[in-house]
């Protein structure tokens, strides 16, 4: 069997443990996008931290969260952000997020069949403030990439990606897309074995990236 | 299991009709049994020449980009459309170039050549070997089924609209019998001097 297809499988499952537990959530709107991660820090069974942040804002309008290896993560997100961030310099022109998307897309697929691959998740949020659209696309750390009106990483896949199935439209206010942001995380707090330490919401719009206040204090009923 | 061509999921398949072609694919993306996107094409316009690819979605993506590369500057070097039979040869040496760490791809060629005006349609192994075939290719998670639901309607010299119902009618059926493929698809039928795409909703679970 070729080298690079055993390179595959064992990262498959590799990532499939500790990682999993690091949840990224991700939502569109009618004029913005909503990025979520949880803030635990983890390694094994142990929260070294619990109020990481697992974002790193690309250029003004495109946010990106990340969840993976411990320093694959933040090295390669301080890679991509500081590349973004020269070509804004350079050509005093923002990159929009398609194609902030594809640039990532393509280092990380770059990256996939070299010695040592980045196992790096993503979510790449944004709003276009020419075409006025909010944008989202998933990737994960085989560089594959899907634009999409909501999006998770993680356990959060499993747990919320039926809830955002029912509940979201492309066309709701950002109050309601903080509604069923909030439904996710409950249900994540509800249903997980351990404490991710609440989440960290930012919003992308045509103000640029913000943070939101995220009170995961109170104790979710269990079912 | 998880072998890197059914990671993701996904079908595709060329037929050949009375002086036109069809292609078509299916539109899910999965991690494994997890279906991450209902809105994934398969296939890609290069000028006249449509290439279907299936396979490892990462591996889709770098190679449909390195196409459009690579006909882009032959288009450049050339000043014409690049033809099915010579993208054939360049889709075929591209991937023996890797031929000891591949692109895990089955890729699909269908088109017609402007100059002959005949339809053409192949098939590609992932590292390039080229199957020639006169009635239909399939390629993707759901090929054996699509086989059999081939095997089974194509018949020699139907017009479009035939053509159409035929392609339509064996990927919807193919991809209902497999897990990793479905979720609406992408039917492109090819004539002389007009190209149709339609998006069929298919079944969405």
């Amino acid at each position: 069997m070729p080298r690079i297809l055993l390179n595959l499988i064992v990262h498959h499952l590799h990532l499939s443990s500790a990682s999993k537990m690091e949840n990224l959530l991700g939502l569109t709107g009618k004029d913005f996008t909503i990025v979520a991660a949880s803030k635990a820090a983890m390694r094994g069974a142990t929260i070294l931290k619990a109020s990481d942040d697992k974002t790193r804002s690309l250029n003004k309008n495109t946010l990106m969260a990340f969840s993976g290896e411990a320093g694959d993560t933040v090295h390669f997100a301080e890679f991509v952000q500081a590349n973004i961030q020269l070509y804004s310099m350079r050509n005093d022109t923002e990159l929009g997020p398609p194609a902030v998307a594809s640039f990532v897309r393509g280092e990380l697929a770059r990256s996939l069949r070299s010695k040592k691959p980045y196992t790096v998740n993503l979510l790449l949020g944004g709003y276009d403030p020419i075409t006025k659209k909010p944008h989202l696309f998933w990737l994960d750390y085989l560089a594959s990439v899907a634009p999409l009106p909501y999006a998770a990483h993680g356990y959060a896949q499993y747990y919320c990606l039926s809830i955002l199935d029912k509940h979201h439209h492309p066309d709701i206010e950002l109050e309601q897309g903080l509604k069923i942001l909030r439904m996710c995380t409950d249900e994540l707090q509800r249903r997980l074995p351990i404490d991710f330490k609440g989440m960290l919401v930012k919003v992308i719009d045509k103000d640029g990236v913000r943070e939101i206040d995220w009170d995961s204090s109170k104790a979710v009923k269990s079912a | 299991m998880s072998s890197p061509f059914s990671i993701n999921g996904g079908a595709c398949v060329a037929m050949v009709g009375k002086d036109c072609v069809a292609i078509a694919c299916d539109l899910r993306l999965g991690l494994q049994s997890l279906t991450v996107s209902n809105n994934f094409p398969k296939i890609f316009p290069y000028g006249d020449v449509y290439l279907g690819l299936t396979g490892l979605a990462t591996d889709v993506t770098t190679v449909a980009d390195l196409f459009r590369y690579k006909v882009n500057m032959y288009r450049l070097r050339e000043e014409r459309q690049i033809s099915p039979q010579t993208m054939a040869n360049l889709v075929s040496t591209s991937l023996y170039e890797k031929r000891f760490g591949p692109y895990f791809v089955s890729p699909v060629i269908a088109g017609i050549n402007h100059t002959t005006g005949k339809p053409f349609i192949c098939g590609f192994d992932s590292i390039g070997c080229i199957d020639f075939a006169k009635d239909f290719i399939v390629s993707g998670t759901a090929s054996d089924q699509l086989f059999g639901t081939c095997e089974g309607l194509w018949e020699p010299d139907m017009e479009p609209e035939d053509l159409f119902e035929t392609i339509s009618q064996a990927l919807l059926n193919a991809v209902d019998r497999d897990a990793l493929s479905g979720w609406g698809a992408y039917v492109y039928v090819i004539e002389k001097d007009k190209v149709t795409k339609r998006l069929l909703k298919g079944r969405q679970d």
